[in-house]
């Protein structure tokens, strides 16, 4: 297996790839979205990658899930994921730094969640 | 006019590879202003050929039954360019077929000569959003002739066309 360091240079790559960005800027803890500027299309992209550049299977929603806040009004209240959505957003995303959102849980932080570091742990998980 | 940037399928493997082929001519409007005095095929319409021709053999896949739309073109390099007279001919490689969408790798030719290439990413439709709710896409296919232009050497299954 190899090890983080390799997986971070693969994704690394593939995200200089997909995004068009440089590799200065690709670094562990720059976020997808905020830093990086991708957009959601850009997660479908960055799903082909991955499977390629790794040889792995990721099923639907399962690096990126769909409408993480927008169902369940339980999970949103007055802009701030509820505690019940910081508990959905551990299961579903266990690679994530839910720690950090819970400190400030806006809505608009849950997209800070999708970091570089987060897709070499997924990866790591994929591959182990 | 319709929106057809391909004239003809002359290859396509179901799930795998087609080729389709575009002729230039002086009688396309564009081409008068574009450009003046040396008429080119725009990139942007070469790109929408190879969009067509990738997104019909992914669409394909499902039997149309999915609604693909062009959704992202990570890279796309124009190496030279193609006039009236010239046929330009659209290879798509499918590289990645998924629920979500699909990815091909393309190239324009016209003769040996290598116009352009790269890579082209398409997504599903979700269906069930009622912003959507109104695209037909296999109607679009279906009544706008497009089984004509699919009329090739090999049927999508791989036997033999009738043509």
């Amino acid at each position: 297996m190899p090890s983080n360091e390799e997986i971070f240079e693969k994704v690394q790559e593939t995200l200089i790839d997909a995004l068009g960005v440089d590799d200065d800027e690709v670094t562990s803890e720059a976020t997808l979205q905020g830093d990086l500027g991708a957009e959601s299309i850009d997660f479908l992209d960055i799903v082909f990658r991955l499977e390629k550049t790794f040889d792995i299977k990721i099923p639907r929603g399962e690096l990126f899930p769909e409408n993480l806040t927008s169902a369940d009004s339980s999970l949103v209240e007055d802009g701030k994921v509820t505690a019940e959505g910081i508990e959905e957003l551990r299961k579903q995303l266990p690679y994530a730094n839910v720690d950090k959102l819970a400190d400030d849980p806006q809505v608009e932080n849950i997209s800070n969640l999708f970091t570089v570091d987060m897709l070499v742990k997924f990866v790591a998980s994929k591959l182990g | 006019m319709r929106w057809f940037w391909i004239d003809r399928f002359i290859e396509f493997e179901k799930g795998s590879h087609a080729k389709a082929i575009k002729n230039i001519t002086m009688a396309e409007e564009h081409l008068h202003d574009h450009f003046p005095g040396f008429a080119v095929m725009p990139a942007s319409l070469m790109l929408e050929g190879m969009a067509q021709t990738g997104g019909i053999l992914l669409g394909e896949t499902s039997n149309f039954e999915e609604v693909v739309i062009l959704a992202k073109v990570p890279k796309m390099t124009f190496h030279s360019w193609a006039c009236p007279g010239d046929t330009l001919v659209y290879t798509a490689k499918l590289t990645d077929v998924r629920e979500e969408g699909g990815m091909v790798e393309c190239q324009a030719h016209v003769g040996d000569r290598l116009v352009a290439d790269g890579e082209i990413v398409f997504a599903h439709l979700d269906q069930s959003d009622p912003d959507y709710k109104n695209v037909d896409q296999k109607d679009f296919v279906f009544s706008m002739n497009l089984l004509g232009i699919l009329d090739v050497g090999q049927a999508g299954d791989g036997s033999p066309a009738n043509n």
